[in-house]
């Protein structure tokens, strides 16, 4: 992304959260392995790596999902800048880390309810009961989820009516409506054809000047194209973090160098 | 390299089988649709002259051609009102427990297995059970309460599987996507979950009243009236507060009841009555079906998933 510019040392950067020395097990299974990874604010972050190398479940890791199953147990923290509190903390309520951050599935996952609604949902369940608060706030996240002028004239109409991309884009404007610290992307466009894909690509790159994200990635010219920083995991570990075209063109392990080129993975 | 004549001796004897099965198959299905077709003609047959407006509007009789259903079926309508409201909110809250909320142990699996039982335990049994505890544990009588009540009992484990059935059909997608936005369980269940599995819940609800509402056997050992000549006082009055609930404890009849009773008559036109109402009862059973399937038919447009 930043080939031209003159990449500042990442360290300088400020961070928007940090993974440190985290562990995660799903029963006696160590999923994730002491992962120290940092975040830094309004950049694009993608996650790479194998089938099975843990980059979802550490993504899932932000937003407390796996403290919906039973069998799960976090060791280490997420911190969350600038107020400097520990997601992963007990004391933290899970509902409370989700109303910060925001997450946009594999597979779109609108309600079978409205376009407006699927939107205000997460303001409804924030108490905003003013229409026309709920309003302003829906066209302000139909407009950066660049959906606006597609559905404006059908916000009454089913969102299951509107086609893939558009629901996908849809689920991006129901994370947003909210205002999200950070935005947390799980293979965002892996039901998606190539068309649909490149409109969500363009979203991504669009939405890194307001907000910070964190994008798992199975498809490596996807990193390549939206993101600012590439962590390459295998096996639970993270194995490679920097730049992006650093990961890409200049990988320093022998490991990450396999993967991108095609040779194992 | 040619198919070789075995190998096309081999297929043609599958495909043999297969004609074999289709032609059992068939037949087994004509058996069944038939039998269900000759009774209900012969019911038609026997029962359609009798099927007059005083009928329905006249109370039992000892002369057949005056005797009609009336009481039978208020009967029915108001025993099946207090069965819903009885089963619903119980059957749907258990549904929603044990599929949302409980955790998943011994203990759990335990009611679950014998949730399912239940649902295999003889009509009778029930009766007996509502006879003990309903008539003379808790004083309540031969009423429409109790008759409710034990019917509900009946058709409870059938919400129950029928409510977690609709409720797994929801997808884990959406109710992740409910909480990643942060909505608490109860926020989710009620928001999402509940509202999609409604036409599954209700198509549920519907095939246990069209069950309870043939029961003969429950509502006969609680000890119902089988020849009543009036009706259980109305629930709306002239005067303040307007409602009235005694007809909760009042004495009643049901059509089952009226069938049976009339079966059991030696006069050959008491038969013929009997066959009117079994006509009745079987539309009534055939159009709450119906509308189990429309009603399926029409929530579900909404639900692609």
């Amino acid at each position: 992304m930043n080939d031209e510019q003159k990449k500042p040392d990442p360290s300088t950067l400020p961070k928007k959260a940090a993974s440190q020395a985290l562990n995660f097990f799903y029963g006696s299974k160590q999923a994730l392995k002491n992962i120290n990874l940092p975040i830094y604010d309004r950049k694009v972050t993608a996650l790479i790596g194998p089938s099975g190398c843990g980059k979802s479940t550490f993504l899932r890791c932000f937003n407390r999902m796996h403290d919906l199953y039973p069998g799960t147990r976090y060791e280490g923290q997420i911190r969350l800048y600038p107020d400097d509190v520990n997601l992963l903390d007990k004391s933290v309520d899970p509902i409370e880390v989700r109303m910060r951050l925001s997450m946009v599935f594999q597979k779109p996952n609108p309600f079978p309810k409205s376009i407006f609604e699927n939107v205000a949902y997460g303001l409804r369940i924030r108490g905003e009961k003013r229409r026309s608060v709920l309003m302003d706030k829906v066209e302000e996240a139909l407009k950066s989820a660049a959906l606006w002028n597609e559905v404006k004239d059908r916000l009454d109409e089913l969102a299951t009516t509107l086609s893939g991309g558009q629901q996908q884009r849809l689920c991006i404007a129901r994370s947003l409506a909210s205002e999200p610290e950070l935005l947390l992307f799980d293979e965002p466009t892996s039901a998606l054809d190539p068309i649909a894909t490149a409109s969500i690509e363009e979203l991504i790159h669009q939405l890194r000047e307001k907000i910070t994200i964190l994008i798992v990635t199975h498809n490596m010219q996807q990193a390549a194209r939206v993101s600012d920083f590439t962590a390459y995991m295998y096996l639970g570990d993270l194995i490679e973090f920097g730049w992006t075209d650093d990961v890409f063109f200049r990988p320093k392990e022998k490991q990450t160098e396999d993967y991108i080129t095609g040779r194992f993975g | 390299m040619a198919v070789s004549d075995s190998l096309r001796a081999t297929i043609s004897r599958a495909k043999r089988n297969d004609l074999i099965f289709v032609a059992l198959g068939i037949a087994a299905l004509l058996f069944a649709a038939s039998t269900f077709v000759a009774l209900f003609l012969d019911m038609v047959g026997d029962g359609l002259s009798r099927l007059n407006p005083s009928f329905f509007t006249e109370f039992a009789s000892r002369r057949a051609e005056r005797a009609g259903i009336l009481a039978a079926w208020v009967g029915t309508f108001a025993v099946m009102l207090v069965t819903a409201l009885v089963a619903v909110p119980i059957g749907v809250a258990s549904g929603i427990y044990l599929e949302e909320y409980a955790p998943k142990n011994k203990l759990t699996a335990l009611i679950e297995i014998n949730i399912n039982n239940l649902a295999g335990v003889p009509s009778i049994v029930y009766g007996l059970l509502a006879l003990g505890l309903f008539v003379h544990t808790f004083g309540l009588g031969a009423s429409v309460q109790t008759a409710g009540l034990t019917l509900a009992l009946l058709i409870l484990p059938v919400v129950i599987v029928a409510t977690r059935e609709a409720i797994r059909a929801v997808p884990g997608s959406i109710r992740e996507a409910a909480y990643a936005l942060g909505a608490t369980r109860w926020q989710m269940v009620s928001d999402h979950v509940l509202p999609y599995s409604l036409p599954g819940i209700l198509t549920g609800v519907i095939i246990g009243l069209s069950r309870a509402i043939g029961e003969t056997a429950p509502i006969v050992t609680i000890g119902a009236v089988t020849f009543i000549a009036f009706l259980p006082p109305s629930p709306v009055t002239s005067s303040p507060p307007f409602l009235s609930f005694d007809w909760l404890a009042s004495p009643f009849t049901a059509m089952p009841i009226q069938i049976f009773n009339w079966t059991s008559r030696p006069e050959e036109a008491f038969q013929a009555n009997a066959s009117a109402a079994a006509l009745v009862l079987v539309v009534m059973t055939l159009l709450m079906n119906a509308i189990a399937i429309w009603l399926r038919y029409r929530l579900r447009r909404n639900l692609n998933w």
